[in-house]
């Protein structure tokens, strides 16, 4: 187990290094950023002014090596837009989506999970029918719809739920609705198929044969298998939350990644775009080594060759 | 003896798109402490099924029926789905045929025997295990406390089906089903699996049904031999009863597919039965075998055949009088 973590650190450790270099070089060479710096009005000799300033006339390697030095010394640059170190507005945005996320997977999970496994249990029953609507439904309805209807209930029809912030609990509830919606269906039909698949199995008979009660055949010998491929899937979907969903934060007014990135692409903000790249990469590196780990301490024929 | 099972009329239905699928049709049999009752039968008759149902293993579509089925005296059909689990694998256990996918694979071997004990005896972790290791390495595991740690994909398919072996002896169960133990291994090691289960079975004094198509394995050890085809059993008796007179055309054309070293001549064909195994969909009448019976009249395909005893614990289920049989049998052990 330990040498099988220690290989997925490093493969982690080398993937984020390879995506470091292409945000860098690819962002670096889509167009001139003294350019756009220097803004629409400036004369040639403003724009080379600029280029040396921020050090973009030396060769791209050096640029590379002097940012990822202060990269990992914490100091990712300052932003031209914002006008403050961009660790700084990292640190305003990041919680905000990691709780977002947070949340919204745990209630995907909470919810799509129980009802996969009711659905196996009962194939082709109307439980079973049921979860399938349900699936369809969320998988169909798009977030910007159903983050609006949610608006239009619990805001105005029930004033309940304030409409836009992230000051308190309560204004989280309805984006993790939404963006945990959006994960459930693949995450429930995908528990479904695993948990049929893994109730017909024969090892599933021996232990009813054992006479192991039902809960303990459920829970113990079919549950801890059929998860397997579920948490590789958990595990991307947990990625893509994680990192902050343009659509959602701008609906509820969320001042998250998702609308940093956004922000930061439209204004051309060079440090802050490479930075965004670079922490949502880190995000799915860690939701996917997490993943990774979980199932291997899950299944042994993956940890013990 | 005392009785441990005692099966009559035992009936499995699987309804399918088709119609009702008779799997299982009026099955009558018991055995005694210390027995073993050999079911031999082509693939697709029914022995497997019938096993499931005494285990109460069925799929949930299966529909059971059966005038009797007891187990020590106690009608299965009344106990509940939990006063059920009580006597699986405690009293009454079994082993299946494929031991490569019947154990779980995120489980140790060691988790898997004691949780049968820890299940079905008040006994701690510690004694739990040194009774798992006290029977892997009767057996035949070595280092058996080492084994404990290991998971099944790390173990060949015949330390697995020791491993299955053993499982099914943790609580020192009464009876002991054996669902075609073998027929996933090397046949090396098929002997020694079934001496091994014939050892333990005679030591432990089980009852045991051997579930197999393997006409040499019964001979060697079983006490008593039941011939399964199309969901019936067509003969049952002893050993020497079925092996050196055998009533039903059915079990003579079994007996005599078997190759005898120095009858049998070199390049000529291996004996067979012509046709085919009926179809199980929906009702019929008649003699489900007089399709591909030499001896076949009219009068067989007329109404349901009804077994014919022989005197204690031999009958065969066949139209013809014992005489006639007897001369069938004589007539083909000299052809």
């Amino acid at each position: 187990m330990l040498i099988y973590t220690l290989k997925r650190v490093l493969l982690a450790l080398l993937v984020a290094l390879t995506v470091s270099i292409l945000t860098f070089g690819l962002l670096h060479l889509s167009s001139d950023p003294a350019v756009a710096l220097a803004g629409e009005d400036a004369t040639e000799e403003d724009i080379q002014l600029v280029r040396v300033q921020y050090g973009f006339d030396k060769p791209l390697p050096v640029q590379y090596m002097t940012w990822l030095t202060n990269a990992l010394q914490g100091d990712l640059g300052t932003s031209y837009y914002f006008g403050i170190p961009v660790s700084t507005l990292l640190a305003q945005r990041l919680p905000v989506t990691l709780t977002l996320g947070s949340c919204a997977l745990i209630y995907a999970i909470l919810f799509a999970v129980p009802l996969g496994v009711l659905a196996a249990m009962r194939p082709n029953t109307w439980l079973d029918r049921f979860c399938l609507s349900l699936a369809v439904s969320a998988q169909a309805m798009p977030s910007f719809w159903f983050g609006l209807m949610l608006i239009v209930v619990f805001c105005l029809w029930f004033p309940l739920l304030p409409v836009s912030g992230s000051d308190t609990w309560k204004h989280f509830i309805m984006p993790t609705i939404v963006l945990g919606t959006n994960a459930m269906p693949a995450i429930m039909r995908l528990t479904r198929t695993g948990m049929m698949d893994v109730l017909a199995t024969d090892y599933i008979r021996t232990a009813r044969a054992k006479g192991l009660r039902p809960n303990t055949v459920l829970l113990k010998h079919a549950l801890r298998n059929a998860v397997i491929p579920v948490i590789a899937v958990i595990g991307i979907q947990a990625g893509y939350m994680m990192g902050g969903t343009v659509i959602i934060e701008t609906i509820f007014a969320l001042n998250g990644m998702g609308l940093l990135a956004y922000e930061s692409i439209m204004y051309f903000d060079l440090a802050c775009m490479e930075a965004v790249v670079l922490l949502l990469c880190l995000v799915f590196i860690t939701t996917t080594f997490v993943a990774d780990i979980l199932n291997a301490w899950l299944d042994p024929r993956i940890r013990i060759r | 003896m005392t009785v441990l099972l005692e099966v009559e009329n035992l009936t499995v239905d699987i309804p399918l798109a088709a119609g009702d699928l008779h799997a299982v049709r009026g099955v009558d049999f018991t055995i005694k402490k210390g027995e073993t009752l050999g079911i031999v039968g082509e693939s697709g008759c029914g022995k497997s099924i019938t096993s499931f149902a005494i285990m109460g293993l069925l799929p949930q579509s299966a529909i059971r029926k059966a005038q009797r089925l007891a187990f020590s005296g106690q009608e299965l059909a009344d106990l509940t789905q939990e006063q059920l689990s009580d006597i699986r694998g405690n009293k009454m256990s079994m082993i299946f045929q494929e031991p490569m996918t019947s154990l779980n694979p995120s489980y140790t071997i060691g988790e898997q025997l004691i949780e049968t004990l820890l299940r079905h005896r008040k006994v701690n972790r510690k004694k739990a295990v040194e009774r798992a290791v006290f029977l892997l390495e009767k057996v035949g595991i070595t280092a058996a406390s080492s084994r404990l740690k290991q998971y099944p994909h790390q173990l060949s398919g015949g330390l697995r089906q020791r491993v299955m072996i053993a499982m099914g002896l943790m609580c020192g169960p009464d009876l002991i089903i054996a669902d075609e133990p073998t027929t996933a291994l090397d046949v090396t090691i098929q002997a020694q699996i079934l001496s091994l289960l014939a050892e333990i079975q005679n030591e432990f004094q089980m009852g045991q049904i051997l579930i197999t198509h393997d006409l040499g394995v019964i001979a060697s050890v079983a006490h008593r031999v039941a011939v399964m085809y199309a969901g019936q059993f067509v003969e049952i008796g002893s050993v020497t009863e079925i092996f050196e007179a055998p009533m039903h055309p059915y079990t003579q054309g079994l007996l005599a597919c078997i190759p005898i070293p120095g009858k049998t001549k070199r390049g000529s064909f291996l004996g067979s039965i012509p046709g085919k195994v009926p179809t199980l969909i929906g009702d019929q009448t008649g003699c489900s075998f007089a399709n591909r019976c030499t001896y076949a009249k009219e009068a067989c395909l007329l109404k349901d055949v009804d077994m014919v005893s022989l005197g204690p614990g031999h009958s065969y289920r066949c139209v013809l009088s014992s005489e006639i049989c007897h001369q069938n049998a004589r007539e083909a052990a000299c052809t």
